[in-house]
């Protein structure tokens, strides 16, 4: 993915390999000698979690599989089979749902180190688009899972997810009954969530190929936002970022477990343990917690189009953040306005998530339309002005330099080394 | 032979866009059905019909049935709700068309088109919220008809929206009484 490798086989078997599929060379290139910035934080081991959680959610969720019956019928009762009669079944559900919920807690904190450090800005836009297609099949993918136990929640919100389109003028009925499959939400509804569950995974883990591939051109970002000038600028994938990636991961693994084997039920909804009833709707319905903030801006609006072209807008405005900034500084360390707005704005963006599990009413209702309307001006009106008024910092001449140029010391081209000591 | 063909479209030119044009009509041809097989078969789309009896439903009470698998409400209205939802004035209403499928489609909302023709106290509706599909609980609400507890939508006491985020009155199925203690659905 970057470039002739360098790789070498020394045994006869490998080299035979490598002449007829340069595969060794493929993984040695991207993933043991590629140069990354030697100074990444903590922050930048969330993608290699991203990665170890799809791998989880898919195993988890193959296995599953083999127990679940996708049927009005018989579905819930599979579902609390494999809790109950299935070996280990608690525990393989339980890492599929919390692994859901980790899945986009990870995904958030991807999204709001790009955002942070300016990791969308050129020449990362298409990996960042492509990171946007992997969120949305996400989405829907976590979406499509939550209606599979068909309990209470599952069925209304499916109902009122696919209600959404009923919006869209003219066809918007038409597409509603093609994606129930019925009038209602029904068994052939189930039958084809399941199929898609199973699906999109497999989509997601090729948009991942193809955002790694477009990682891989430009190399990752960095905490200064200042681009590899230098070889001493990099280390070497493979000891220095394996050993930093497997550390964020067994941390991220601990506070998974903590929920899989403590707290199993905290992000779900007791509710979703009635079994589906069309005639009855849970008195307080909300969504997954990850699709809150969306639920939030969905229910500001009292208007049915107009609350879901901004509940959709929300997620279609973060594909054209690469353009609607104007700064030429990536990172937020170097801009001194930028940096405040950007946590006015996440606090938004999380006040948003709790007003989403409030009742649509009164001084939430209030709130939640003063978040909306600044969520949307954050990015439309602050992020293009500040590119424009903004006064950045001066910026570190290299990584090097930003690495270990304080305390003084004057850095000359090429005077200080990576260090060499392994 | 790239160059020379600027000027005058060629025999290979015509070929290339037929070719591309049957082509895309074979590629849409074949991916239809693979759509289609979505939309309801024929077992959702025979017409069920459901027969409710209404002898026993007393002034003030409601019962509520599966039809197309979703909860059709037939209520034996109070005479304080037929009231009510007469005094309400075609301008306050949010929509001002009927919804009822026994009506045209621009027959206005007022009560009696609402409600049974000639039996303004029987009243039959899809007790489905139209903004995203809840079940509104039955009289609750400001108007003392319907409130969807999803997102708030307040409907009167002939199920018409007059506050929150829904923009249509409940729709009222096609119906007919096969006597007065009998009515069919659908």
């Amino acid at each position: 993915m970057s470039g002739p490798s360098t790789y070498q086989p020394q045994h006869p078997a490998l080299k035979w390999l490598e002449a007829r599929l340069p595969i060794l060379g493929l993984v040695h290139s991207s993933f043991i000698v590629f140069p990354n910035p030697r100074n990444l934080n903590y922050f930048w081991t969330f993608g290699g979690i991203l990665a170890f959680m799809l791998v989880a959610q898919i195993a988890t969720g193959v296995v599953l599989a083999m127990h679940y019956t996708a049927h009005v019928t018989l579905a819930f009762n599979s579902v609390e089979g494999i809790m109950r009669d299935v070996n280990g079944g608690w525990m393989l559900r339980y890492l599929h749902a919390n692994g859901a919920s980790m899945f986009f807690i990870a995904v958030y904190i991807h999204i709001f180190r790009g955002l942070y450090y300016g990791s969308y800005k050129s020449p990362r836009e298409v990996l960042w688009i492509l990171g946007m297609i992997i969120f949305l099949l996400m989405m829907a993918t976590g979406f499509m899972g939550y209606v599979l136990p068909w309990g209470q929640m599952s069925f209304w919100g499916a109902t009122v997810i696919t209600n959404l389109f009923g919006a869209i003028p003219l066809v918007g009925g038409s597409i509603v009954t093609w994606l129930w499959g019925g009038f209602s939400v029904d068994n052939p509804t189930l039958n084809r969530f399941f199929s898609l569950h199973y699906l999109l995974p497999f989509m997601i883990a090729g948009v991942v190929v193809l955002h790694i591939w477009a990682l891989h051109i430009p190399g990752s970002n960095n905490p200064t936002g200042v681009s590899v000038k230098d070889k001493q600028d990099t280390l070497p994938f493979h000891p220095y970022f394996t050993v930093k990636d497997a550390l964020g991961l067994v941390v991220f693994l601990i506070f998974y477990s903590y929920f899989v084997f403590y707290l199993p039920n905290y992000m779900g909804h007791a509710d979703n343990y009635i079994e589906a009833n069309p005639l009855v709707t849970p008195a307080h319905i909300v969504p997954e917690w990850y699709f809150l903030p969306f639920y939030a801006i969905l229910r500001s609006i009292p208007d049915k189009l107009a609350g879901v072209i901004a509940m959709f807008g929300a997620i279609a405005v973060l594909f054209v953040v690469p353009w609607l900034d104007t700064s030429k500084v990536r990172s937020a360390n170097f801009r001194p306005l930028y940096r405040q707005f950007f946590w006015i704005w996440a606090v938004a963006a999380v006040g948003l998530g709790y007003i989403g599990a409030m009742p649509p009413e009164g001084g939430y209702l209030i709130a939640g339309r003063i978040l909306t309307v600044y969520y949307f001006a954050h990015f439309l009106i602050i992020l293009p002005l500040l590119g424009l008024f903004e006064k950045p910092k001066p910026l570190p001449v290299s990584i090097t330099e930003s690495v270990l140029g304080h305390g003084g010391a004057a850095v000359t081209a090429g005077a200080p080394s990576a260090p060499q000591t392994k | 032979m790239a160059h020379s063909a600027a000027a005058e479209p060629t025999r290979r030119d015509f070929l290339y866009i037929a070719t591309g044009a049957v082509g895309a009509v074979g590629l849409a041809a074949t991916v239809w059905p693979f759509i289609n097989q979505m939309n309801p078969d024929a077992s959702a789309l025979a017409l069920a019909s459901s027969e409710v009896d209404i002898s026993s439903l007393k002034e003030g009470e409601s019962v509520t049935v599966k039809w197309r698998g979703k909860p059709v409400v037939v209520r034996n209205r109070t005479a304080k709700e037929i009231a009510d939802a007469k005094a309400a004035q075609l301008s306050d209403l949010k929509d001002p068309v009927a919804r009822n499928a026994n009506l045209p489609d621009d027959a206005p909302a007022t009560d009696a088109n609402r409600a049974a023709t000639g039996k303004e106290n029987w009243f039959v509706m899809v007790n489905v919220c139209t903004h995203l599909g809840c079940i509104p609980l039955g009289q609750e609400g400001e108007y003392n008809g319907w409130f969807c507890p999803c997102h708030g939508s307040v409907y009167d006491t002939a199920g018409r929206i007059r506050k929150g985020p829904a923009p249509e009155n409940m729709a009222i199925p096609v119906y007919s009484f096969m006597t007065d203690t009998k009515i069919k659905i659908g």
